[in-house]
């Protein structure tokens, strides 16, 4: 018997544990009537190869560990933002109890939304007095300043129309006529949570603008995009627009939403994007968009208020921070500070400290649009090759457009870009054309474990690390972030290869 | 023996009418059915033993009221999540738009052992990722080229489910159809899941539908030769998280048992269709599995028995209760076991004991577990002084009352506003509840375990379980943590040696 008081075994050591280890092997044996063990080798061997590489790349209909989520995980990120704003999704009820979860794994905090809880009565009669009830409901327990209404896809499926529902709701004093109900449809079945997350920010700013006279003023608006790191890097941001001295408004702003404090009190709601803030951010001189292909709809609709725009895509590393606050410079009339321009040499000066180790390493990179061409563009700083660039949710004109980036600098020459494939596509390519490093979320354990790539955790979501999205991957001091994760994960790999005591003593460096 | 106490009824029944009056009147109406304080309800005798029980007496398995925030899921959840999920050597398709799959993926902690990819697929992610063109044409075309791929890429997979999300049963997908013509094509085991997340009103109809598909779609479908004997068990609803099933399933062999099938954490297609020669259903999930259990009863003569494997205490009785069943031979295995296990359960209680002695826990769970930790809490000197349930019915919550004590607050579907302010009036010293409810309440400077996924801790279930479960409830209450939560200096603006004055 292993176990014991002294020294509790957990799962890990438990069931690696003889009594155990026989257990299993008699289950297997009796009664699991398993797949010879032979052939199990012979088509885990044959998972490697490019003839299933090719059989992998044939499929049309089946899709397998996906790297994105559906459209309203992006509506409920996007509405956290606001100050007090509950979100409230519109449909079955599941949905919204995955959401929290989702969310609240990731960021390690709690996660707010509500839902109509629509059944199969609704689902036949449709959905209105689930939206007068539940609007009623909501503002009762939680008095939230302002309910953002997204959908699932059985709302949209069965073809609920938001705007008749809330104006409906309204008009049986769910809720006052003037309280705010901003709302975006938001079908699963169409995009990706990014895609979410520009309709709900859309939707918000129409919510208040619509009808509203522009003033021209000189302040401008962020919009951050969907992003697991936004605790540190809207922070960051906000430092570096501060040191500036621009008059700037994020539009959402989950920062302190997704980082509240333990001092005995639980705060609902917490920081945020106020709705007085969204009224005024209709005046700003201009808007920035932090990633393009999380905002298209949204900046399109700010242009056409008048408003100059300026996307980029989730700028970190040198010369997106540079362009950033070249943009922000240009648009405030605000000249960056010699303290800004110290923190990049610091970066820079880290990034020529390391880059022996850096230079040549192949990588391949996963994750939301803009956060790939981010961190491939990072990559190529530090002399690092994207071997391959894959995004779930990017489209034919994200591909075309990371290609032309590629295409421009000598690091990119052997990149390849993946756009719509998932993470069993990137299986195969790892084992037909394998490359040194993975920088993904955590579901790429699974393919670290397959094929030996080390992964390195940047973006969303990330549930087996704690306490990353805490620090900022944007601006300058984000970058010595990314830099040093990458560089942790280049040092432990070299370590773990060198490590056998009378084997390989010669490569164990003290110094590196 | 179980641990004498009282809850303070009085005060749980004033919170009931506190929260209460926050809502709509309409709503409060409804939600006072949902909320309640156990009473008491004589004595019962219970294996021999005569014990003081409650009633419980709320109402359940009804639809949420919109706009509360719920913490349930769906049937989805139900079927994918919990019952069709963990078996292991099948491929589970999410089938219709691609989030429901990605949420639920890897989360819920069905340990198994296989080679993932190749001839396993538990923490996989198999998706049809709708789009707007299969909601407008149907996806029946679709989900016969899934199936066809499937077949080519991951051809040891010894069968495939689809599991419904919402909008299959709203657009009139005939996935039976599909299932029987590829099946047939195939020639492999294809199960059709109408767990539609609109259907019903919580998990639990998901969990009768997957039992249900698994009575239509697996029984009876394959000839095989199987070797019986007098001893076989099948246990039933035990998902494995964390291990728990293979911490239960050592003890179920020492007593001289043979789990012929597991369902469904770590099992195998061949154990869910060997189950029906097995001689005796062993049930621990009650609410997820009664169904199938009622089903081999009716029509393979299969008896099912309850058993808790939660704590000492009621290992040790379920451990007797089932070996009665069987006679001395198997009794005295029994006994022996208990035995074997007895220093382990003294020194761990000797340990834990007394850090945990006397601290009060609240409880909000999904199907067995609101009642059936009670007794291990118990073991440790706790005490529970509240516990609900997300997806209970009434038989359920029945069961409850001959777990907890005279006094408890009971609240069934608690919506986030309920249980807040019920942890914020009764400061428990610990609540057990899930991912959604961890963090507010830690927040409040409460302890928290999470008691879906054994906070990535576990087994909790048999002698091995107990004694983590006693050391993380120990390592969740005595942090240091929760002593730092105050800052030394009063809150205020001024500098520190002006406050002082």
């Amino acid at each position: 018997m292993p176990q014991s008081a002294d020294r509790v075994l957990d799962h890990a050591p438990l069931f690696r544990e003889p009594e155990y280890q026989e257990m299993f092997a008699r289950k297997r044996a009796e009664f699991e009537c398993p797949v010879p063990d032979d052939k199990v080798a012979e088509q885990g061997e044959f998972t490697k190869t490019w003839d299933y590489r090719e059989k992998n790349f044939a499929r049309e209909s089946l899709v397998v560990n996906p790297a994105k989520a559906c459209q309203p995980l992006g509506a409920v990120f996007a509405a956290a933002g606001f100050s007090r704003c509950m979100s409230f999704v519109h449909g079955s009820q599941g949905c919204v109890a995955y959401y929290r979860s989702h969310l609240s794994r990731h960021f390690k905090e709690p996660c707010s939304a509500v839902s109509s809880s629509m059944t199969e009565d609704a689902a036949v009669f449709g959905g209105l007095q689930n939206m007068i009830d539940g609007l009623a409901n909501c503002s009762a327990l939680y008095q939230p300043d302002m309910i953002a209404v997204s959908t699932t896809c059985m709302a949209e499926v069965i073809g609920d129309d938001l705007q008749g529902f809330i104006s409906n709701a309204k008009k049986k004093g769910s809720v006052a006529e003037d309280f705010p109900v901003p709302y975006a449809h938001t079908p699963a079945f169409v995009g990706s949570h990014v895609d979410g997350y520009d309709n709900m920010i859309k939707g918000i700013l129409e919510n208040f603008w619509k009808g509203a006279e522009r003033t021209p003023g000189t302040a401008i608006n962020i919009i951050p995009g969907f992003d697991g790191y936004c605790v540190g890097n809207n922070r960051e941001l906000k430092r570096l627009l501060d040191l500036m001295g621009v008059d700037y408004t994020f539009i959402s702003d989950a920062s302190d939403q997704f980082d509240t404090p333990s001092d005995g009190e639980f705060r609902m709601y917490d920081g945020g994007t106020t709705i007085d803030e969204v009224k005024a951010a209709l005046n700003a001189k201009g808007t920035i968009s932090l990633q393009y292909w999380n905002t298209r709809k949204t900046m399109d609709y700010i242009a056409g208020e008048g408003q100059e725009t300026a996307t980029f895509h989730y700028p970190l590393g040198i010369r997106a921070t540079d362009a950033l606050l070249m943009k922000v410079s240009e648009l405030s009339g605000k000249p960056i500070p010699e303290a800004i321009r110290l923190e990049r040499g610091r970066l820079v000066d880290a990034m020529a400290d390391s880059q022996s180790h850096l230079h040549g390493k192949k990588y391949a990179i996963y994750g939301d649009p803009d956060f790939v061409q981010a961190m491939a563009r990072f990559v190529m700083e530090t002399g690092g090759e994207p071997t391959h660039c894959l995004a779930t949710n990017g489209t034919k004109a994200w591909e075309a457009e990371m290609k032309e980036m590629l295409a421009a600098d000598p690091f990119g020459a052997s990149a390849q870009v993946w756009a719509g494939k998932d993470l069993w596509h990137l299986r195969s390519l790892l084992f037909t054309e394998p490359v040194d490093f993975m920088i993904g979320n955590s579901y790429g354990k699974y393919l670290e474990r397959d094929t030996g790539t080390p992964l390195i955790r940047l973006t969303f979501p990330i549930f087996d690390r704690h306490h990353h999205h805490r620090f900022p991957l944007m601006g300058y001091q984000g970058g010595l972030r990314v830099l040093t994760t990458i560089l942790d994960k280049v040092f432990d790999k070299l370590d773990a290869e060198t490590i056998v005591a009378g084997v390989t003593d010669y490569s164990y460096d003290l110094t590196r | 023996m179980s641990l004498d106490y009282e809850n303070d009824g009085e005060l749980h029944a004033k919170l009931i009418e506190e929260v209460l009056a926050q809502y709509p009147d309409k709503f409060a109406k409804r939600r006072k059915k949902h909320l309640s304080v156990a009473a008491d309800a004589g004595t019962e005798e219970i294996e021999g033993e005569a014990q003081a029980v409650t009633e419980c007496d709320v109402k359940s398995n009804i639809k949420s009221i919109p706009g509360v925030m719920t913490i349930r899921g769906c049937a989805y959840a139900g079927s994918k999540g919990v019952v069709w999920g963990p078996i292991k050597d099948m491929v589970h398709i999410s089938h219709g738009p691609v989030g429901c799959g990605q949420y639920s993926w890897s989360q819920r902690r069905n340990y198994y052992i296989g080679n993932t990819g190749i001839d396993t697929f538990v923490t996989m992610q198999f998706t049809s990722d709708f789009q707007e063109r299969d909601i407008v044409f149907g996806g029946d075309k679709k989900l016969e080229r899934i199936i066809d791929e499937i077949e080519n890429l991951f051809p040891l997979a010894n069968g495939i489910s689809i599991q419904s999300e919402c909008p299959i049963g709203l657009i009139g997908d005939d996935i039976e159809a599909v299932s029987k013509k590829k099946a047939k094509e195939h020639d492999t085991t294809i199960v059709p899941v109408r767990c539609e997340g609109f259907r019903g009103v919580s998990q639990s109809l998901g969990h009768h539908i997957a039992n249900d598909a698994i009575r239509d779609w697996v029984f009876d479908k394959k000839e095989r030769e199987v070797v019986t004997t007098p001893y076989d068990v099948n246990v039933i609803g035990d998902y494995n998280i964390g291990g728990d099933a293979w911490a239960s399933r050592i003890l179920l062999e020492k007593i001289g048992l043979r789990v012929v099938g597991n369902w469904s954490g770590d099992a195998t297609l061949a154990e869910v269709e060997n189950a029906v020669h097995a001689k005796l259903n062993l049930i621990h999930c009650y609410r997820s599995m009664n169904y199938i259990c009622r089903h081999m009863e009716e029509k393979y003569d299969i008896p099912w028995m309850e058993y808790n494997f939660f704590g000492p205490s009621q290992i040790a009785m379920s451990l007797r209760k089932i070996a009665k069943h069987y006679g001395p031979e198997i009794e005295a295995k029994a006994e022996a076991v208990i035995a074997k296990y007895q220093p382990l359960v003294d020194k761990v209680i000797a340990k834990y004991g007394p850090r945990l002695k006397g601290k009060k826990v609240m409880l909000y769970v999904g199907g067995l577990r609101p009642r059936h930790v009670v007794n291990a809490y118990e073991d440790l000197g706790m005490e529970i002084a509240g516990t609900g349930y997300e997806f209970a019915h009434n038989d359920d919550y029945q069961r409850t009352g001959h777990y907890v004590k005279k006094g408890t607050l009971i609240y069934d579907d608690v919506t986030g506003y309920e249980l807040e302010k019920f942890i914020e009036k009764v400061r428990p010293d610990l609540v057990g509840s899930g991912i959604k409810e961890k963090y507010p309440v830690q927040k409040m400077g409460i302890p928290f375990r999470q008691m879906h996924s054994w906070d990535y801790s576990g087994p909790y279930h048999g002698y091995d379980g107990f004694a983590i479960f006693a050391r993380d409830m120990d390592l969740a209450i005595n942090n240091p943590v929760w002593d730092l939560f105050d800052a030394p200096w009063a809150a205020t603006d001024a500098p520190l040696a002006a406050a002082a004055e």
